[in-house]
């Protein structure tokens, strides 16, 4: 099916995943602000045995379509962990034929045998974090590997057997060239990858680079990203890429299942420490600091850490904020007939961000998508 | 009641900041009219504006009692002025209350310019001026010097200077034993009252309190009062002096000053300069009051959130029942919507309304550009006076456009006179004559446009002489010049609030700066925004806001919902509190960082 397509994008609603946070790092790149230790593989052993008591602990549930390994780096920790804890979730809550198992793997940590391994553990996507081929934008970015890592990954998956591969790049570093950032882009094409995640650097409140910028570091520049982006997206769509949603794209049948179930609004259970999860119209999250975590599950307590109870109103703004990062838009509904009518939604329509047809509303303009959110949030509450 | 032979009434006039309240807090303690414990760092000085930014906007009244060498008692009222040229005419209102002046200047400063513009005030008036050298304990001190400057300027001996440090309270007896000794007693013609009003306030307790200056007859509580200027007709409910603390009394005699309260609850029905007399009397020869107090700048206030319209209109109300000298209009402004045309005496009395507005009134306001009256002559013959570039009529409707000027006194070191003329010159200022003082300090006097000087030309004057030079000045005629308007349009809207009108060589420097201002303000929208300026039809400065091309969250997945969501409210907030300006969003920061004053000139 194609990635863009209504139908899947619609599916993906009554989807069920699972997300695992692995917070293991070798060193923290300066522009991450995920949940992340680097220097306490120490606790990894420790780490494995609570997250299986967390799985254990989670009530009966319905098979999943959908697990997905982010961190950190999944590939820091052992693929027998890894193995284990899929075993663990599938026993659990059982996977539904077909289901996809997807872990986020670094490049220099990847190797044949641990393909092969992550293969028998039952995993069946993985998602290199490549970001550049060129080695000074690499080093700028504070990656450990070389672009002869990436190449070698994506071939020892494909033999393994990977049934799905995909690349992550960042684009709009500062210092990056556009032939550098469009050399990164064909590089990445000739690996024939099924799936690309092009991530414009995005400065996070107390990272490293936010820190250096206020230094007086050069930061990314919206023009030379708004560019990238769209020679990109030129590339991609020659070689029959398909972009699904504003930073990913993918080949008829790859788009990620995951990703998917997210925009649609669909329910996740979250593992790990700083996990999220979503059901039952609650968003809860998990204790973000790894020690802390460890020390609740050890205790046989819940290693929650707050929710937001949604209400009927908020649900249906963060259904069509969520629906209109995909290509395929989202059903107008309640929210999307007054954004339509509002003044700012007219705005929008009027500078040709936001269309709509049958029913539903797409952004036409992804870059610009922010505007749209913000557009939906301002709305008067409704009873819809 | 005190003798008139026993009463002195007097002023302190000095420049800014060379030390007057600190002198009255020093004639105050030593005449014992305050304990230890009122007695707060310069108690004159109430609200608490005043005490930040070490000026006195209000005049007040203080009796002191002072014993003389030989044990005779006297009655000292000191009748306090304030310090800044914005307020000189509150200066001779206060004089008119007065028989003698302390003439204050620093010792190390020596004479500034209103320094001179006090003098000046206080000798047409006919005031016994009492010449006296503060802060002889600086180490900068040179009272030599400063002696014969004084003494060059009034006329009088170098060693009639009194040497004074209100800090240490050295020379303070002395200085109370001449100005019971030079300043004469008031007359009286011994006939029925008459008293002047030369200030007033509202208190909220009590309703409006006058200060007044009794000329001849008595004022006790009960009299039935008759204000000559308004012709109303109110009752004396209480009398009183200050010590600064109010003690009523029986009655006020001739010579005597203190307060009245009438049970009046609005400040416009009292009129300061006015003659209290008692209704029936056969005579009711007006004292001679003063000129109204003539706003001189002009800006438009608004509320940021429209909402609070109704609020700033009841601030301005009640700012004015203590400050018969701000003025206001309703305003309606296409960019920035309902708001308030004010009147200003200048540029400091702008600021402090202002502050006090946010401050004592949780307003938030945008101030639109300072300007001044313009009088205009259309080709049908009629004039009229314009006080906002939005009333000016279209070119070809003007026959011709006059500005103020104002006579402006510059005092400074005589090393800096090349310097204040390039800056004088610049500002299309014409000089009428210089004079030195002593062979290192220089007087100045120019003719310039008053729209030259609020627009931070004190600032300019300042940095330029690294503080040394002062001004003062005084309103002068109407002259004609070459004047346009430049409009700044967005999106090729005009936006009122940001036209000005200014002089035909500086409308280009306007004009771009506004832009290029605006450029870097007005944040990238959904489309290409062109900012100009323009004269009529005619663009004389253009820029352009690049539209928006990228404003998308990059990564959002299950971990990212609920924080992105946070994030994005708070980015809509941000966003609402802009203006609309046709179709360009403009934040509120954008008007105020556009029209602020400043040297980038």
């Amino acid at each position: 099916m194609q990635p863009d397509s209504v139908e899947l994008a619609e599916a993906a609603a009554v989807w069920s995943g699972a997300y695992v946070h692995v917070p293991f790092c070798a060193r923290v790149c300066p522009y991450c602000d995920f949940n992340v230790v680097a220097g306490r593989d120490d606790l990894q052993h420790r780490y494995e045995s609570a997250v299986l008591a967390e799985i254990e602990s989670e009530p009966a549930w319905r098979s999943l379509d959908s697990v997905a390994f982010g961190g950190g780096t999944p590939s820091r920790i052992p693929a027998r962990s890894l193995a284990a804890i899929v075993l663990a979730i599938r026993q659990r809550f059982g996977l539904v034929e077909g289901a996809e198992v997807s872990l986020e793997a670094n490049p220099e940590d990847w190797s044949e045998p641990l393909a092969e391994s992550l293969i028998a553990g039952g995993f069946n996507r993985v998602s290199f974090g490549a970001q550049s081929f060129d080695p000074a934008v690499l080093v700028g970015l504070g990656r450990l590997h070389d672009p002869a890592d990436i190449d070698n990954g994506v071939k020892s998956a494909r033999q393994a057997g990977f049934g799905s591969v995909s690349l992550d790049l960042i684009f709009g570093t500062p210092g990056e060239s556009m032939a550098s950032w469009q050399r990164s882009v064909e590089r990445a094409l000739e690996l024939e990858p099924d799936h690309l995640s092009l991530y414009a650097l995005t400065v996070e409140r107390g990272t490293a680079l936010s820190r250096a910028i206020k230094g007086g570091a050069p930061a990314p520049d919206e023009d030379d990203q708004a560019d990238k982006y769209e020679t990109a997206q030129e590339l991609l769509a020659a070689a029959r890429y398909v972009r699904y949603e504003v930073s990913n794209f993918a080949r008829a049948g790859h788009a990620c299942r995951y990703n998917l179930l997210t925009w649609a609004q669909g329910e996740y259970l979250g593992f790990g420490p700083g996990a999220h999860g979503h059901r039952s119209a609650s968003r809860y999250r998990n204790i973000h600091r790894l020690d802390a975590y460890l020390e609740a599950v050890e205790a046989g307590t819940r290693p929650e850490q707050g929710r937001d109870q949604l209400s009927s109103w908020e649900r249906e703004q963060e259904r069509l904020i969520l629906g209109l990062r995909r290509a395929a838009g989202a059903v107008a509904g309640c929210a999307g007939e007054a954004l339509l009518e509002s003044e700012w939604g007219r705005r929008l329509l009027g500078a040709g961000v936001l269309g709509s047809f049958g029913g539903r509303i797409v952004v036409d303009k992804p870059l610009l998508g922010d505007d749209v959110a913000r557009a939906v949030l301002a709305l008067a509450p409704i009873d819809c | 009641m005190s003798s008139p032979v026993s009463i002195r009434n007097f002023s302190i006039i000095a420049h800014i900041d060379h030390g007057k309240s600190t002198l009255a807090d020093r004639m105050l303690e030593r005449a014992g009219a305050v304990s230890e414990r009122e007695m707060r760092a310069q108690v004159l000085d109430t609200m608490d504006l005043e005490r930040e930014r070490g000026i006195t906007i209000k005049a007040q009244a203080v009796r002191l009692e002072h014993k003389a060498p030989d044990g005779e008692r006297f009655v000292l009222n000191l009748i306090d002025t304030p310090g800044h040229v914005d307020f000189s005419y509150e200066v001779s209102r206060s004089l008119a209350a007065c028989e003698g002046a302390v003439l204050l200047v620093d010792a190390a400063q020596g004479v500034e310019a209103q320094t001179l513009a006090n003098a000046y005030l206080a000798i047409e008036a006919g005031l016994e001026v009492i010449p006296v050298i503060n802060k002889i304990d600086l180490p900068a001190a040179d009272p030599e010097r400063v002696s014969e400057e004084l003494a060059s300027i009034l006329g009088i001996d170098a060693d009639e200077v009194i040497r004074v440090s209100a800090k240490t309270g050295e020379g303070i007896d002395e200085l109370l034993n001449r100005i019971v000794r030079d300043v004469p007693p008031p007359t009286t013609d011994g006939g029925d009252l008459r008293a002047l009003v030369f200030d007033s306030y509202y208190d909220s307790y009590r309703g409006v309190v006058c200060y007044v200056r009794v000329v001849d007859g008595t004022l006790a509580p009960g009299d039935s009062l008759l204000f000559s200027a308004t012709a109303e007709r109110h009752t004396a409910s209480e009398v009183g002096f200050l010590t600064p603390l109010a003690v009523p009394v029986a009655r006020l005699g001739p010579g005597e000053v203190g307060y009245l309260i009438t049970g009046v609850k609005e400040i416009d029905r009292i009129r300061v300069g006015d003659t209290i007399s008692h209704p029936g009397s056969a005579r009711i020869q007006p004292l001679p009051g003063y000129a109204e107090p003539r706003p001189m700048v002009y800006s438009g206030l608004f509320p940021s959130d429209g909402e609070d319209f109704e609020r700033l209109r009841e601030a301005l109300e009640k700012l004015r029942l203590n400050d018969a000298s701000l003025v206001f209009e309703p305003e309606t402004s296409r960019a920035l919507g309902f708001g308030f045309r004010c009147g200003f005496l200048g540029l400091l009395h702008m600021e402090i309304v202002r502050e006090r507005l946010e401050r004592e009134y949780n307003l938030d306001l945008v101030a639109t550009s300072p300007s001044v009256a313009y009088h205009v002559t259309t080709t049908d013959g009629s004039s009229f006076e314009i006080r906002s570039p939005q009333d000016l009529p279209d070119r070809g409707r003007i026959q011709f456009l006059e500005e103020p000027y104002v006579r402006a006194m510059i005092i400074a070191p005589s090393e800096y006179t090349g310097t204040i003329m390039e800056l004088v010159q610049a500002r299309r200022g014409t000089m009428d004559h210089m004079q030195y003082l002593s062979p290192e300090r220089v007087e100045l006097i120019y003719n310039l446009p008053l729209a030259e000087v609020v627009f931070d030309f004190f600032d300019q004057l300042k940095s330029r002489t690294r503080g040394y030079a002062s001004l003062d000045y005084e309103p002068g005629e109407y002259r004609a010049s070459d004047l346009v308007k430049v409009d700044v349009l967005l999106n090729g809207q005009s936006v009122d609030a940001f036209s000005a009108i200014t002089h035909q060589d500086k409308a280009y420097q306007y004009g771009k700066q506004m832009v290029e201002r605006l450029r870097r303000l007005i944040p990238r929208q959904l489309f290409d925004v062109p900012i100009q300026a323009a004269i009529g039809s005619r663009v004389i400065a253009r820029e352009t806001v690049k539209a928006r091309r990228k404003d998308v969250i990059a990564k959002c997945y299950g971990g990212d919902v609920s924080r992105k969501r946070k994030l994005l409210e708070r980015q809509k907030e941000g966003k609402r509190r802009m203006k609309m300006v046709g179709s360009v969003e403009v934040p509120q920061e954008a008007f105020i960082s556009a029209l602020r004053i400043d040297s980038e000139t």
